[in-house]
């Protein structure tokens, strides 16, 4: 295979698939010096399998090669800005890599006799106890290993005590302005999904809520602040509404960010809440998982939390409680991704009370920021001030026939990961910016600068645009190909 | 943008050509597959199924969108379009002809006066 | 907010890596070498190259591929995944991961449901008790029945009395090949006994480092198949991050949760990948979305791709026959105590059940307090399985290992 130099360092890598000289291994496994026994005398003859074909022989070096030059095709925090809306991209702090690598902790068996595991049970313990501190809850499962997860958990306590009172009722409702896992989460625990209109200024609308909210309404879904990083000023009135007429409050915590030390879902009327780990509380999102989404409830929703329950005896030990005859149930297949929560856990330590508080702070300001050097270049669907994040669209550029998508792809070329586009769909071509408190006032200008320039150029000279990305390892790709004739994997493999 | 005079049209965008009496033809028409995009799959009935006036019959998707398809008229599925398996695109390229998606066997025909006519549906398309 | 945080901190670098430590220290468990239980969370040693490669920080601080062209890196490492995935299960598509095997089998099961428009679970209680529970807690309110059989005493599945727990409103049946004792299904004879019935047949495997010498049950024609993927490039860390593996058959791909990556090209005729079938999703379908997953397991996912990568088809087999040979040898040593015997009389890869002449409790608690984790009390998920335990060897045991561990049990077994 020749090795060809694209554009300076960045290289071209070839498919892993057939590689290298049969024979040839990357890693040597350990071996108990025992004589190999033949596989056909231990296992039944017609389950033994042939050979692996298509897969590769290669040395230790070949394969880091290989995987070392595809991460250099990736976009990553550590290389620049990447404010995807709703997804809290902030720096990633190393020592909490370290903390997870502990080998007392990646050692540990899921399976150990409690007592032999108090370290990773006091810290599961305390977790939860400060997320319960800093979302005014009492009691916290941290089993859901990302936000889906412990949306589906919280519904299912929700259901669980509305059934123990009677009826567990038929209905979710929703504002349209929703991440797309609530209704399809509402629909996993039974209930019917019903989603709400937002008002003109993209809030919650009082009056409609009033209308739809009934005595087969489980639970209202609100997400705080909302997609369109608007905060639910109403928030009270709506938990009252809601709780009058026998229903429950779920906040999706995806953007806790906006006033993490600041306000609490537990002083909002929040019933039930999921913490996306991943997103406010810095642990890395690795390509798309793993994550953790623990669930926080209040004292009522306590008993049904899933199994097992980890509590803190009298005596100094934390202890597994499996007895809880009106748990939901178990969730996970152990204990949650347990090196998230450790991450999550030395992040709160690192930042301490006062630096939990400053971060909500700095992630708003960030925000508005852009907002204010953004207003005059692109159309900004819901005025006013916003929080953690703001959503514009591209109805100024779409006279000159630039779309979202593109002023997306020119956004690459000058070194930013794109917003998250077109969404929430109640703004047409919605660009969903969200910066973090992590980034630098040099950073926030560098973007607002190339954004400026892309609406420039929109006007100017349009077609320049449209070709964009040019400068990444690959240009725009035939999305409907991908779907009409769908390719899931190498045909050389079997 | 195309409306053909000799057919029938839906509100929610299907068009229906009679063919022989009791044998209606349907697929979408070029309004719907221009604001769909590039078509990449099209789920369509079982031979057989009986449809109802205004009944869901299937899915078009898209890239970044599905759209649910709608009998305009009642009857019986006798034939799906099977080019569409391996080329969905032909809804695209074809709306009106290659990329027509179900026949049917119409319960009743007279059903088809209370459709739209094609200067009907054009502007029915242009009032957004 | 009206109340000050009670939290400890902020703590420097090196007061918090001693916080960690001292908490890491109370976690007084058995090493890897002195750990013989499996339990669908399996000792192995993951190749040093895998967490180098995965802290590259362009893999692990990108969020979700939704940009291709900036996101080659990680979606070319997942289709590897996806690759690897479907062979080793011996199906023809695999997904990009879900959060866990028992998860993976919950989705499977719904999707069955889904598909076949029934209702009915069958289950048998060989699959992992705690699997067990993980489907139980989705399917609860979905109007699905789960039919939870009890062939437990047979060892493994016995394919007439699974063909007559089935009728014609059975949507599907689960079956995990090695199962939660260790022991290999013959998947041939239950493929067949789900005929007549229609429905539909989900392989799980827990241990997919046994697939290095076995079949995928997509060999035997099942449907479905899901997977714990924590054997390749995970570590044990309690139980998580685990790797939910998720395959089928070609004809259900479209029906399946959770993300895909696909090959495609770009507008200059390049290979390229890109996550596709996303109207399957719940970003675009919502409440109609075949699953309410966003995030998966992306990183794990890439670590199973490298160490598999690392590894390539020859070092899967002898991986796997490290294990088979460790495991066999544990078992004959085992059985030269007085009083110990293997449970069942079946093939097994690298984790098998064992009867002691008494109570295992004390045993275990004795052998735990001098550094070995022996084996599970079996009697806690199966009260007529009094006196048993599952234990497992791995590539990681030497003969010295296993000969110390036999000596401290037939000390404290008679």
């Amino acid at each position: 295979m020749s090795v060809e130099s694209q554009r300076g360092i960045n290289f071209r890598e070839e498919e892993i698939f057939g590689r290298g000289n049969p024979g040839r291994e990357g890693y040597t496994p350990p071996w108990s010096g025992l004589a190999a026994l033949d596989p056909e005398s231990a296992l039944p003859a017609g389950a033994l399998r042939g050979e692996l074909e298509g897969f590769p022989s290669l040395s230790e070096p070949e394969v880091t090669r290989h995987y070392t030059r595809m991460s250099q095709w990736n976009f990553a925090v550590d290389l620049n800005f990447y404010p995807l809306g709703s997804c809290t991209m902030k720096y990633n702090p190393r020592i909490n890599e370290a903390v997870a690598r502990i080998g007392g902790f990646s050692t540990l068996h899921p399976m150990a006799p409690q007592e032999q595991a108090q370290g990773t049970l006091r810290i599961i313990n305390d977790l939860g106890r400060w997320l319960c501190q800093i979302s005014g809850m009492d009691a916290a499962t941290l089993q859901p290993a990302a936000g889906a997860h412990g949306e589906f958990t919280g519904l299912l306590m929700i259901r669980a005590a509305l059934t123990e009172r009677g009826n567990p009722r038929k209905k979710v409702l929703l504002p349209d302005s929703s991440h797309g896992t609530n209704p399809a989460s509402a629909v996993y625990c039974g209930y019917e999904a019903v989603t709400l209109p937002s008002g003109p200024d993209g809030r919650v609308d009082m009056a409609q809520l009033d209308r739809v909210m009934d005595d087969e309404t489980a639970a209202l879904m609100v997400t705080n602040p909302n997609t369109l990083g608007i905060f639910e000023s109403d928030i009270i009135r709506i938990s009252r509404l809601v709780h009058d007429r026998g229903g429950f409050v779920y906040c999706d915590g995806a953007n806790l960010n906006a006033f993490l030390g600041k306000a609490r879902f537990g002083d909002m009327g929040v019933d039930v809440a999921h913490i996306n780990l991943h997103k406010t509380f810095s642990t890395p999102h690795g390509g798309g998982g793993p994550g953790a989404g623990p669930v926080v409830v209040k004292r009522e929703l306590a008993p049904y939390l899933p199994f097992p329950v980890v509590e803190h005896a009298g005596d100094g030990a934390y202890r597994l409680e499996y007895d809880r005859p009106q748990s939901v149930g178990r969730v996970h297949g152990f204990f949650g991704n347990t090196g998230v929560l450790l991450r999550a856990a030395a992040y709160i330590l690192s930042m301490g009370p006062q630096g939990l508080a400053q971060v909500a702070e700095a992630a708003v300001i960030n925000a508005n920021y852009i907002r204010a050097r953004l207003g005059n270049h692109y159309h900004i669907p819901y005025p006013g001030r916003c929080m953690h994040e703001l959503v514009i669209t591209d109805k100024l550029q779409a006279e000159y026939g630039v779309t979202t998508l593109d002023i997306a792809k020119a956004l690459i070329d000058r070194g930013f990961h794109p917003p998250t586009v077109y969404f929430p769909t109640i703004a047409r071509g919605a660009m969903m910016i969200e910066p973090t408190e992590t980034e630098s006032l040099e950073t926030l200008d560098g973007f607002c600068e190339a954004m400026i320039e892309i609406a420039d150029l929109a006007r100017r000279d349009p077609e320049s645009i449209k070709a964009a990305p040019v400068t990444t390892v690959r240009t725009r790709l035939d999305e409907a190909a991908a779907a009409r004739r769908p390719q899931l994997r190498c045909s050389l493999c079997g | 943008m195309e409306f053909p005079k000799d057919l029938k049209y839906s509100k929610e965008h299907e068009w229906v050509r009679v063919e022989g009496g009791d044998t209606a033809i349907i697929g979408i028409t070029d309004f719907a597959q221009d604001e769909l995009g590039d078509i990449v799959f099209v789920e369509t009935p079982k031979i057989g199924q009986d449809l109802k006036a205004g009944e869901s019959f299937g899915v078009a998707e898209s890239v970044k969108t599905v759209s649910d398809l709608y009998s305009p008229v009642a009857g019986r599925v006798i034939e799906v379009n099977p080019e569409l398996e391996g080329r969905p695109e032909l809804v695209n390229e074809s709306p009106f002809g290659e990329g027509w998606i179900i026949k049917m066997k119409m319960e009743d025909p007279k059903e088809l006066e209370s459709l739209l006519s094609a200067q009907d549906y054009r502007d029915l398309t242009q009032k957004g | 907010m009206a109340h000050p945080l009670d939290i400890p901190g902020p703590l420097s670098e090196m007061d918090l890596m001693d916080w960690f430590e001292a908490a890491a220290d109370k976690n007084t468990h058995a090493g890897p070498r002195r750990t013989f239980i499996g339990a669908g969370a399996y000792v192995h040693h993951v190749p040093t190259a895998v967490d180098h490669l995965i802290s590259r920080t362009e893999f692990f601080t990108c969020y979700t591929p939704y940009q291709p062209e900036v996101s080659q890196g990680t979606l070319a490492a997942i289709y590897e995944y996806q690759t690897y995935t479907a062979a080793l299960l011996g199906m023809e598509v695999a997904n990009a991961s879900m959060y866990d095997g028992p998860s993976a089998l919950a989705e499977a099961v719904i999707m069955a449901c889904r598909i076949t428009g029934r209702n009915k679970v069958v289950m048998p209680d060989l699959v992992h008790p705690n699997w067990r529970q993980v489907v139980q807690t989705y399917t609860r309110h979905l109007g699905i029945e789960i039919v939870n059989l009890e062939l437990a005493s047979d060892g493994v599945c016995n394919p007439e009395k699974l063909a007559a727990a089935m009728d014609h409103e059975t949507a599907v049946v689960v079956v995990q090949s090695p199962n939660f004792f260790g022991c290999v299904e013959d998947l041939d004879s239950i493929n067949r006994a789900r005929e007549e019935s229609g429905a539909l047949l989900i392989g799980a495997v827990a241990e997919p480092m046994s697939l290095g010498l076995l079949k995928g049950p997509g060999a035997f024609g099942v449907d479905m198949a899901v997977a714990e993927g924590r054997s390749f490039g995970g570590s044990l860390s309690f139980g998580g991050p685990a790797l939910g593996m998720f395959a089928v058959k070609s004809s259900l791909a479209r029906k399946m949760p959770g993300r895909l990556v696909g090959k495609t090209k770009d507008t200059i005729g390049r290979d390229a990948y890109t996550l596709t079938l996303s109207t399957r999703e719940q970003p675009i379908r919502r409440e109609k979305a075949t699953s309410n997953i966003c995030s998966n397991q992306a990183l794990m996912a890439t670590a199973a791709a490298i160490h598999i990568s690392l590894l390539g088809a020859s070092g899967l087999r002898e991986v796997a026959l490290a294990n088979l040979t460790a495991a066999h040898y544990l078992a004959r040593r085992l059985e030269e105590i007085a009083g110990v015997k293997l449970a069942f009389d079946k093939q097994f890869f690298n984790e098998f059940v064992v009867t002691l002449p008494k109570d295992p409790g004390p045993l275990l608690a004795t052998l735990a307090s001098v550094g070995y984790l022996a084996g599970l009390d079996l009697g806690r998920w199966y009260p007529d399985m009094k006196n048993t335990i599952l234990i497992s060897a791995t590539e990681v045991h030497s003969k010295r290992n296993m000969d110390d561990l036999v000596d401290l049990i037939a000390r404290e077994a008679i």
